[in-house]
């Protein structure tokens, strides 16, 4: 009795754990429909209102398409630069290797807000403040090691037959690069790119310091916003950020059970 | 002829060594400039910065003054607390996940990883509605009459710690899935049929040998804790400042001086906390295995 009850109660308690990680995080959605404009209980009154608002709203127009600017150009550096380093820390026999390795991965660690105020004095001196280019370099920074990531594991299931093969039938290194090992890793790097995404996608504290009020990504026009008055409309645009998220997630997933199957 | 057909030979094998040899930094050339300049490079300016706008004195001010100290302890006891509450949600809903069956697993990993990779700002947002005084939860408490007067959640350290929790909880499951995925699933009914009761087989077996994540998981939440800014700037009031935060305050308001000097300690507690956890968990992994 006393196994099944404990069983029980682990069951309940993780349900509970598992809304607790959700629910906070979907709370935005029912919000952005909601009729009453004083973001307390969600009524009966269901409104696409707010969202009219957003999408008719110049100012949040020029911020979403700052950040989908951001966001690609951060995914064609962050996935060219990662997936070459990924593959020389895959495959690479040299010295230096485990310092590499660390300090690719250091952004993960290191806390945002001293990355942030570093690239922020240096770009104030590089006039790289306030434009797309700025945002972009300092997001690959955050975004590299997530696609060294994927990458490498990626690259370290490769088949080294494949390459070996094509390398005894003639072809040189480069062209064994682009035909045979690039396929392959595709998975890894669309995994990469999209995880780049998504980090450049949500980024608010580098953003807050490399933005300007004519360059500003959504999150950071969020943020300005939410510390004055909190309102519906901002419920609608965070919808729709973590919509964007959740579908890349979601891609992931299925990209993976196909890669599986 | 000979002669330079074999210098030829010679020369084609000596560019092959070095292709083989230097082939791989070639190909690191392009990664490892960008990051000296964009990830290395803003490091050493603030650390520059600190010493020299106006002076190393920056360092004295932060040291002498008390409300520095104030945030630093501050920002040391929430990033504690917020390890310790993660690993207590954490250890029983991983537990649970990794002896569940395959579609309940996928269903878990989903709640995780959904969290995980939704904007940090969106999240922290939504309990900023949750916990104000006309918020979900208030009305809830005092419709169940657990209160008369709506409870002031918000700009405590109550709801920093909610919220960090909250967004800090998915890195802390993940490694400790990772390590009680690896526990062989035989060893627990090996202890029972030796005699062991359930809870003793859990003591002895699984939680020793889940420690590899409980310190990867608590490392890991301890340092992202430290550096947290936007989480406590809206769910903290003015008495709960973190380090991340007053580091913003300083640049953007005050100049870079005094802003550079506490970056570069947040920085060095980073590091050394890092470092410090990183020794302690090999010594206990080492301590473990000498241990019969």
């Amino acid at each position: 009795m006393r196994p099944v009850l404990a069983k029980s109660l682990l069951g309940l308690l993780s349900l509970l754990i598992g809304l607790f990680l959700i629910l906070p995080t979907l709370f935005v959605v029912p919000m952005s429909f909601n009729g009453s404009s004083s973001l307390g209980l969600p009524t009966r009154n269901w409104t696409t209102h707010w969202y009219t608002t957003v999408f008719t709203s110049s100012q949040w127009g020029e911020a979403a398409w700052t950040s989908v600017q951001v966001g690609i150009l951060t995914v064609l550096l962050a996935t060219s630069l990662g997936t070459l380093i990924a593959v020389a820390l895959a495959r690479g026999t040299f010295r230096g290797r485990g310092v590499l390795q660390a300090l690719v991965l250091s952004p993960m660690i290191i806390p945002v807000v001293v990355v942030a105020i570093g690239t922020y004095m240096n770009f104030v001196a590089w006039g790289l403040t306030g434009s797309v280019l700025g945002l972009a370099l300092a997001h690959t920074v955050l975004a590299l090691p997530f696609v060294v990531v994927a990458v490498s594991a990626a690259a370290r299931q490769l088949d080294q037959t494949y390459e070996l093969a094509a390398a005894s039938l003639g072809a040189r290194p480069r062209t064994v690069f682009r035909r045979i090992t690039l396929p392959l890793l595709a998975p890894g790097v669309v995994a990469g790119a999209l995880f780049a995404f998504v980090t450049s996608w949500d980024e608010v504290v580098v953003a807050l310091f490399l933005s300007s009020p004519d360059v500003r990504t959504m999150p950071v026009l969020m943020w300005t916003q939410v510390r004055s008055q909190v309102s519906p409309e901002l419920a609608a645009v965070g919808t729709l950020l973590v919509a964007v998220s959740m579908l890349s997630v979601v891609g992931l997933h299925l990209l993976r059970k196909d890669q599986n199957a | 002829m000979t002669a330079a057909r074999e210098t030829g030979a010679r020369s084609a094998t000596r560019a092959a060594r070095f292709a083989a040899r230097h082939g791989w930094l070639l190909v690191l050339l392009p990664g490892g400039l960008f990051l000296l300049i964009f990830f290395c490079y803003p490091l050493v300016t603030m650390a520059v910065r600190s010493l020299t706008d106006p002076g190393p004195q920056n360092y004295t001010e932060v040291a002498t003054s008390p409300v520095f100290r104030q945030v630093l302890v501050t920002t040391l006891k929430t990033a504690g607390l917020t390890t310790l509450v993660c690993l207590a949600l954490a250890y029983p809903y991983a537990y649970r996940m990794s002896r569940a069956s395959a579609r309940t697993t996928t269903v878990m990993m989903a709640l995780v990883l959904l969290p995980f990779w939704s904007s940090l700002l969106v999240r922290t947002f939504s309990w900023t509605v949750l916990l104000q005084d006309t918020g979900l939860i208030n009305k809830m408490l005092m419709a169940l009459g657990v209160v008369d007067q709506p409870l002031q959640l918000i700009r405590t350290s109550l709801g920093v710690e909610v919220g960090m929790v909250h967004i800090l909880l998915p890195y802390m499951v993940l490694p400790l899935y990772t390590a009680m995925r690896r526990i062989d699933p035989m060893l627990v009914p090996a202890a029972q049929s030796l005699g062991a009761r359930p809870s003793r087989a859990f003591a002895r077996v699984t939680v020793p040998l889940s420690m590899p994540g409980v310190y990867a998981g608590a490392v890991l939440v301890f340092v992202l804790s430290l550096g947290f800014y936007v989480t406590p700037s809206l769910l903290g009031g003015p008495k709960n400042t973190m380090l991340g935060e007053v580091i913003a305050t300083q640049v953007t308001r005050f100049g870079f001086g005094i802003g550079s000097a506490l970056g570069m300690v947040l920085l060095v507690v980073t590091l050394v906390t890092l470092g410090a956890l990183t020794l302690l968990g090999r010594a206990g992994s080492l301590a473990r295995e000498r241990t019969p």
